[in-house]
């Protein structure tokens, strides 16, 4: 299986370490080669968490610049930093729920428009999916589900090797039982909503 | 039941590097393992101190690295396999009973695991530990996947026991906190009492016993050359005429990249995973095999070093690459292109990567760098002594933990530091040479780690600085790990006993010790300033528990907080505190409520008093 390499970046408690579990254990169900690298520690105290996942027949756990096939951003100036993982055939996903970071609190920096995020992502990418996440993870009933929302529009690309059923299985038994439900709620919507804008 | 200890040999999980190695150590049938935690070790330990609660391992989060390696060693030189865990820069600690304990050997089985962290991503430096199976003279044990280091382990204690050294398990952080599939092995049973037989003559490492053990040592490295020479995990692939050589992940990134150049049929790898002794004659006879060989290795020339004098032996004239080659650097970590790019540039192969994209129009964004959590009890205790110390000129070592990020604006409190427990004794020479006023800081565990030595050397020698030590309950940065201060049985821990940090500052000798709760803003402002302005040592112990830790805990929450109409605008709150749940909306300060922990700091700290404790709604 040629190797399909999927990078997602998110802000420290944004959930992606359990996004990219439940996409890990939906692999191991599916028996499809999965190897995937994070970032702990000290990285996490409020600051930008990554995650690669890499599909198929490659032995690299970590991705280089480049050279991710997908991107997933769990915030919007997250996703445009991001960038220079992608190559002109990469398909990105966005939710557009900006984090400000606190640098831009204290004045130090600008928070680049949301607009202009997408139309610079969407002219330099193969395809640009992007929406406000949160509000639909408040839809499912649980605003921390923004990563279930997101995983939803990943599967829908289907970019990655993975199916919708097996990733819905990978959420029901390897999430915690009482976040099932919105869970599941969640990443229906992602889905849908990926589909609509298809 | 703890998901490692599933009896399903052939079953496959899902496990990150540091579960696997966890996993091999059940696999080997480890009895007693000790660490002092570190990242990227930890999870190694956290699931070992789970899985204690429920097996007959015996685990436990020792004071610092060297006390963790001389529990370890006592219980393998009584036949019980043992396991010492740590980050690379904790080996600093140990080295000392590292180096003699290699001399004196073992009994059962004892492994030492060292989590190297190349780039740094949670380090103060990327030192290469494989120097310390040079320097000790153990064998050295290197995996390249989460599923090699699992039977990788298990293998090691058998080497361990057959060799009667400990061995060196080294890791890196790519290894440690990567994931992958991993087919489960055998449980075996640990043997958990031993019995230790009195040998003074090889024990006791007097001058003239260490002088036999020295030469005993040699002897099996001898024998560790031979298994070197036969181990199952110095492997060669490939029968090109293009050599390279590799350890670690970048094994992998060779295996990816020569696929991707199309070199497979024209490269012979040698994969070295018994990396110290190297296997002399393996090597030798791969370098008469090619025409030229590339070394690719993460950190520094270790196996380029010892390649190039076996060449040297052997009298070959072949051209050996390594560091300085291509991109091939003694800094960071490796990636894939990167190693593929410098097989492309060594080997002469032209490669035509894939067309990248044009960032030059992507405006600059934001930085987001790690902070203090909003409601972080250090962020109230630098206030409070950036408050005291108005005024004065000072300097300020600082220490590692969280706390460390005090040193970036606006509290901007941390001018000096080098290792745990530096911010004691680098307080003891700044005091001496200089006239500026030393407050220096070190966390709860920290203290306990290696600041407990420095505080008895500025008593004894009469130095004159202020330690502030941050006590809030818990090794935090590292993931929550108890430490020896830390209250056991409210966590529902039997068996612990407990000490108080304020108990070993005074029986140290310290006359001037104080204690604040530092969410009382004034009233820790004042205690600091008698602090302050004490002729000798004086220590401010601040207790407040990790905001994180309790919520983990599910302690009840206090009220957040809002920003009133009364706000006039002055942003002390920002400007001073900088907590993250502050943000701003049209030129107006806000709290955000999911974010804010309720300590009321900046409520106090506000001239209008405009921060107001939100109410329930009716």
């Amino acid at each position: 299986m040629k190797p399909t390499r999927l990078i997602i970046v998110a802000v420290g408690g944004q959930g992606n370490l359990l996004a990219s579990r439940v996409i890990g254990e939906a692999a191991l169900m599916a028996d499809v080669p999965v190897r995937m690298s994070e970032i702990h520690g000290m990285a996490q105290r409020g600051g930008v968490v990554e995650s690669s996942i890499v599909f198929g027949d490659a032995q690299s756990t970590i991705i280089s610049d480049g050279e991710a096939d997908v991107l997933v951003g769990f915030e919007p100036s997250e996703t445009l930093r991001a960038l220079n993982k992608c190559h002109p055939g990469t398909v990105v996903i966005s939710n557009l729920a900006p984090l400000s970071p606190f640098t831009v609190t204290v004045g130090n920096g600008i928070y680049p428009e949301l607009k202009v995020i997408q139309s610079l992502i969407r002219s330099k990418t193969a395809k640009l999916i992007a929406f406000n996440a949160e509000s639909m993870a408040r839809e499912a009933g649980n605003i921390l589900s923004v990563n279930m929302v997101l995983l939803g529009a990943l599967i829908q690309t289907g970019k990655i090797p993975l199916t919708r059923e097996t990733v819905k299985e990978a959420i029901r038994t390897k999430t915690k039982k009482v976040f099932v439900e919105t869970n599941l709620k969640a990443f229906e919507l992602g889905f849908s909503t990926a589909d609509s804008m298809a | 039941m703890h998901k490692l200890l599933t009896r399903q040999p052939g079953l496959k999980m899902l496990l990150l590097g540091n579960e696997a190695i966890a996993r091999g150590g059940l696999e080997a049938g480890v009895a007693v393992s000790t660490t002092y935690p570190g990242t990227p070790s930890s999870e190694i330990s956290s699931n070992f101190f789970q899985i204690s609660q429920e097996s007959k391992l015996y685990f436990e989060y020792s004071t610092n690295e060297k006390v963790a390696l001389e529990v370890a060693a006592a219980a393998a030189n009584s036949g019980v396999r043992s396991m010492c865990i740590m980050k690379h820069v904790g080996m600093n600690v140990a080295a000392d009973a590292l180096l003699t304990l290699a001399y004196v050997g073992v009994r059962g089985g004892l492994v030492i695991l060292t989590a190297d962290d190349p780039f740094m991503f949670s380090s103060q430096n990327e030192q290469d530990n494989r120097f310390y199976s040079k320097l000790a003279g153990l064998p050295m044990m290197e995996p390249s996947s989460a599923q090699e280091a699992k039977d990788m382990l298990r293998d090691a204690f058998d080497l361990s026991e057959e060799l009667q050294l400990p061995v060196i398990f080294r890791t890196t952080t790519r290894i440690n906190h990567s994931s992958e599939i991993v087919s489960l092995g055998e449980l075996r049973d640990p043997k958990t009492t031993g019995d230790f037989v009195k040998d003074p003559f090889n024990y006791v490492t007097v001058p003239a016993v260490s002088r036999n053990l020295h030469a005993k040592l040699l002897e099996k490295l001898d024998k560790a050359e031979t298994l070197s020479e036969n181990s199952k995990y110095n492997m060669i692939a490939g029968k090109g005429s293009w050599g390279i050589i590799c350890n670690g992940v970048s094994y992998n990134y060779v295996c990816d990249g020569i696929k991707e150049l199309g070199i497979q049929n024209s490269t012979r790898i040698l994969r070295v995973g018994f990396s110290h002794p190297m296997p002399r004659i393996l090597i030798r006879t791969f370098l008469e095999e090619c025409e030229k060989v590339l070394i690719v290795e993460e950190g520094e020339p270790y196996m380029e070093e010892t390649v190039k004098a076996f060449a040297q032996e052997a009298g070959l004239t072949l051209s050996i690459g390594g560091k300085g080659d291509g991109c091939l650097s003694r800094l960071y970590e490796y990636d894939p292109a990167q190693v593929r790019e410098s097989l492309g540039e060594y080997f002469g192969v032209d490669y035509a990567p894939r067309d990248g994209i044009d960032l030059s129009d992507v405006p600059e964004i934001p930085q987001r760098p790690p902070s203090l959590c909003a409601g972080c009890s250090h962020r109230a205790t630098f206030y409070a002594v950036n408050k005291a110390a108005e005024g004065m000129d000072t300097i300020c070592p600082t220490d590692i933990g969280c706390y460390t990020l005090g040193f970036l604006p606006p509290l901007s409190t941390g001018d000096f530091l080098i290792c745990m427990g530096s911010s004691v004794g680098t307080s003891c020479g700044f005091s001496k040479v200089s006239d500026k006023k030393v407050i220096s800081f070190i966390g709860d565990s920290t203290f306990f780690h290696t600041g407990i030595p420095g505080l008895v050397n500025a008593v004894f020698n009469s130095h004159n600085f202020t330690l502030v030590i941050l006590d809030n309950g818990i090794t935090a940065m590292t993931g929550h790990q108890p430490h020896p201060g830390v209250d056991m049985k409210a966590m529902n821990f039997e068996g612990y006993g407990q000490v108080s940090i304020e108990d070993v500052v005074k029986a140290v000798g310290v006359k001037h010790v104080s204690v604040i709760r530092p969410y009382r803003v004034k009233k820790s402002v004042d205690t600091i300033k008698e602090a302050l302005m004490y002729k000798g040592v004086s220590v401010v112990i601040s207790q407040e528990p990790c905001m994180l830790f309790a919520k983990a805990l599910k302690k009840p929450r206090r009220k957040p907080f809002f920003v009133s109409d009364k706000c006039k605008g002055d942003k002390d709150c920002i400007n001073d505190l900088a907590c993250p749940a502050f943000y701003i909306r049209k030129n107006r300060v806000y709290i955000d409520p999911v974010l804010c922990s309720g300590c009321s700091v900046c409520a106090q700290i506000c001239p209008e008093h405009a921060i107001l404790p939100l109410k329930d709604k009716a």
